[in-house]
């Protein structure tokens, strides 16, 4: 099927902040909007719900804890315990002072690689992704958002987000392969 | 309207009249334009640096680690001093983008892509000392715990030196991540401004297909903040760790508990040195003076006031524990009376005055907001730094507890050969970045531009906080308009508009004819005859549509444009009213007058 969105471009982050709220109030469904930079505010006014991101982090984290103590409990008590420096290995508890650096460290390792590959995974980054931007200035100093115009009325719908301020405004028909 | 406002006597931090468009044309700049004779000059000499460096790591690798000057009392000597130095240098940038984004300082933004970039160099050239001591580099994997066939043989994870594998791998991993994160929007802007299909294509890569989206940007705050929390504890690990090196030990000078947060300190006041080492020639290099002020290379010089100071404390406690401890051999430790007065005194003085005296200086407000002096200081410390390290390994190591074994250390040319090498290779790297990497977190510097832009200031300062800080962006293609704007299937191409508009662009003459006399009475009137027209294109503010209307106004050269004055730029207004206040504020009549003039 084929879907109706309307782009609109702003030249001015506060101009598209009050576009995006205006456009919301008016029951308008923005689909999507694209800035250079991130504005602040902007996920709350768009509607969007807090990421989870942080969350995923402390899992992460609690994951790299446990690896390092079960590699160490495993290499340092059970596999071949060694007095080095007199530092007991009877017992991981006992060893355990001399852990605290590596045990910090994979935490770290874990929260922070896993966070950032889920985080490339959820947007969509990788090498060789193409980008989706629809206009090339979008990464410059042009704010652009996506109206969906199913429904609704396009000339009203032109005319409103015109009065909102838009610079640019354009008709996308998108033929959809799903 | 979101509120900008920042405290007045807050200085800016983005000089000049600067619109979003402009960041990206300054930050893009050195990347899309091409290198100056200095840059190659200067990358020149890195290589022939670095090629040596590489011949004497090949030499050391082939024939043994005895070709360093090496003894039985001084078994560590430049390779741990290089080590150590390059991982306390490489501490600046992820303080700055770790540490100062959680306490939300803005002036971060202009400087923590080179802090990174610097950091990761330099903790590669750490990283290759420890690799090269081995001996046999090409077992350096024996450092990880992985099963073997030599049994259940592992690595001793009671051992600092293996804490070191964790904390520096962990470390240059997740910097790189942290910076590479941050690079990804800064890439997507070079992609859609380069006009060259390979840059295109490369950015395109690098930049992992960023678009922007709303939701892209939310994840990707959230991910800073996280990451910013998850590096700065890793940060004050790392050197921590480091000193642990030494501290676990039981030889006099080095068994010392006050290292960790010493080491911490030595670590940012040496990397906040070698940043500012790299950012005064590099802002003046790429033309970045108006997002890299005296402002913050002042902020830069508090932060080593700062660090330096609990260096200074931690060497006078240093030496009164050498002192008040009563013991003998501890008189030889590096900062004690043995040492200021033995066979290492040049080494011992230079410490002092390079770390302790030399940046008092910084107390000077006149001081730390001069460029030249700062940038003295600031190779004064990296000197002095490496000097620290070396007293703590070799002073310590010369006279240990049986005088016959006292020795002194004799660098040869290979130890001084790899150490130049590295310094080769990380300007190698460095000056590559310089020239193909957004050296400017450019879209974070465009989030604080209303607030701390200078511009905006002044706005502030003359119409109240609550004035509108809506910029009218002009349509490109503006004369210096950026490559990006190609044409799209999904948008009417910019060109094709303007032409429309320039053919339905009539002044109306007969409405204004008092005015249009009356502006031309005042700045002259044209005739073909004798004169010929200018480009008024030229002069920035002036498009296509503008000219047309000039034209039609009877307005041809820059001599007319240059005498204009503001009874001449209200009539214009009122002529046409598409832009006002335009003319005044872009200054036309100063532009087309260094325009006549070039003529």
């Amino acid at each position: 099927m084929a879907s109706k969105k309307i782009h609109a471009i702003y030249t001015d982050d506060d101009l598209l902040l009050q576009a995006v709220k205006q456009t919301r109030s008016a029951n308008y469904h923005i689909s999507e909007v694209f800035t250079p930079f991130p504005v602040h505010g902007l996920d709350h006014a768009v509607g969007l719900a807090p990421t989870r991101l942080a969350i995923t982090s402390f899992l992460y984290g609690l994951t790299g804890l446990s690896v390092a103590v079960l590699l160490m409990n495993y290499i340092m008590i059970e596999d071949w315990p060694q007095n080095i420096g007199g530092k007991p290995s009877f017992t991981f508890y006992q060893n355990m002072p001399a852990f605290i650096p590596i045990m910090f460290e994979l935490t770290v390792f874990f929260a922070a690689h896993l966070m950032v590959i889920t985080f490339y995974m959820r947007s969509k980054l990788w090498p060789f992704k193409k980008a989706e931007n629809p206009d090339l200035r979008t990464t410059d100093d042009h704010f652009l958002m996506e109206v969906d115009a199913e429904n609704h009325d396009v000339e009203k719908l032109t005319k409103f987000l015109y009065d909102t301020g838009a610079s640019e405004i354009s008709l996308i028909e998108n033929e959809q392969d799903h | 309207m979101s509120s900008h406002y920042e405290a007045p006597i807050r200085e800016p931090l983005v000089l000049g009249e600067k619109s979003y468009h402009d960041i990206s044309v300054d930050v893009g700049a050195p990347v899309l334009g091409k290198a100056n004779k200095s840059w190659w000059i200067v990358f020149t000499i890195a290589l022939v640096a670095f090629l040596w460096g590489l011949g004497c790591i090949i030499y050391t690798v082939s024939t043994g680690i005895g070709v360093w000057g090496l003894n039985k009392t001084i078994g560590w000597a430049w390779d741990i001093t290089n080590f150590v130095w390059w991982v306390g240098i490489g501490h600046a940038g992820t303080l700055i983008s770790a540490v100062l984004l959680l306490f939300r300082q803005k002036w971060r933004m202009a400087v923590n892509r080179s802090a990174e970039a610097m950091t990761i160099f330099a903790v590669v050239q750490a990283g290759l000392f420890p690799i090269i001591h081995m001996g046999r580099p090409w077992l350096a994997y024996w450092v990880l715990p992985i099963p073997n066939q030599f049994g259940s043989l592992w690595v001793n994870f009671n051992s600092p030196l293996l804490w070191d594998v964790f904390a520096i791998s962990t470390y240059l991993s997740v910097s790189l991540v942290f910076w590479w994160t941050g690079l990804l929007p800064d890439f997507a802007m070079i992609r859609d401004r380069t006009t060259s299909p390979f840059q295109k294509k490369i950015y395109g890569i690098l930049s992992f297909g960023w678009s922007g989206r709303v939701k892209d940007w939310q994840r990707f705050e959230e991910v800073s903040l996280v990451l910013a929390g998850l590096a700065t504890p890793l940060v004050l690990s790392v050197h921590t760790i480091v000193s642990f090196d030494f501290a676990t030990s039981v030889v006099p000078g080095w068994h010392s508990t006050i290292y960790p947060p010493y080491f911490v300190a030595g670590a940012i006041f040496s990397g906040f040195a070698m940043v500012q080492t790299l950012l005064i020639i590099m802002r003046k290099v790429s033309n970045l003076e108006a997002y890299i002020t005296i402002l913050h290379i002042e902020y830069m010089n508090k932060v080593i006031l700062l660090t330096g100071g609990i260096v200074t404390t931690a060497y006078i406690i240093e030496y009164f524990i050498a002192w008040y401890s009563g013991v003998p051999y501890e008189n030889y430790a590096y900062l004690s009376f043995g040492a200021a007065t033995g066979p290492y005194w040049w080494a011992f003085w230079a410490l002092i005055i390079c770390n302790l005296i030399v940046p008092l200086s910084l107390w000077v407000k006149k001081l730390r907001r001069n460029i030249v002096w700062t940038f003295i200081v600031a190779l004064i410390i990296n000197i002095g730094m490496w000097f620290e390290r070396f007293d703590i390994i070799v002073i310590d190591l010369s006279k240990d507890r049986l005088t016959s074994t006292w020795a002194m250390f004799q660098p040869t040319f290979v130890d001084i050969g790899t150490f130049i090498g590295t310094i080769g290779f990380f300007f190698v790297l460095f000056l590559l970045y310089a020239r193909t990497f957004p050296v400017i977190a450019q879209a974070e510097v465009k989030t604080i531009l209303k607030s701390s832009g200078e511009s905006f200031k002044k706005l502030r300062a003359v119409h109240g906080d609550d004035h509108s800080h809506v910029q009218n962006v002009e349509p490109y293609p503006a004369d210096a308009g950026p490559s990006a704007n190609v044409e799209d299937k999904n948008f009417d191409s910019s060109f094709n508009e303007l032409d429309e508009e320039t053919e339905n662009n009539e002044v109306d003459y007969e409405a204004h004819k008092d005015k249009i006399d009356n502006l031309l009475s005042g700045i002259g009137t044209f005739d073909p005859a004798t004169q010929t027209q200018d480009d008024l294109k030229k002069i920035s503010g002036v498009g296509p549509v503008m000219e047309q209307k000039l034209h039609q106004l009877g307005i041809f050269t820059f001599e007319q444009v240059s005498r204009m004055t503001d009874r001449e730029y209200d009539l214009l207004d009122e002529i046409i009213s598409d832009f006002p206040g335009r003319a005044k504020r872009d200054d036309w009549a100063g532009q087309a007058l260094i325009l006549k003039n070039k003529n």
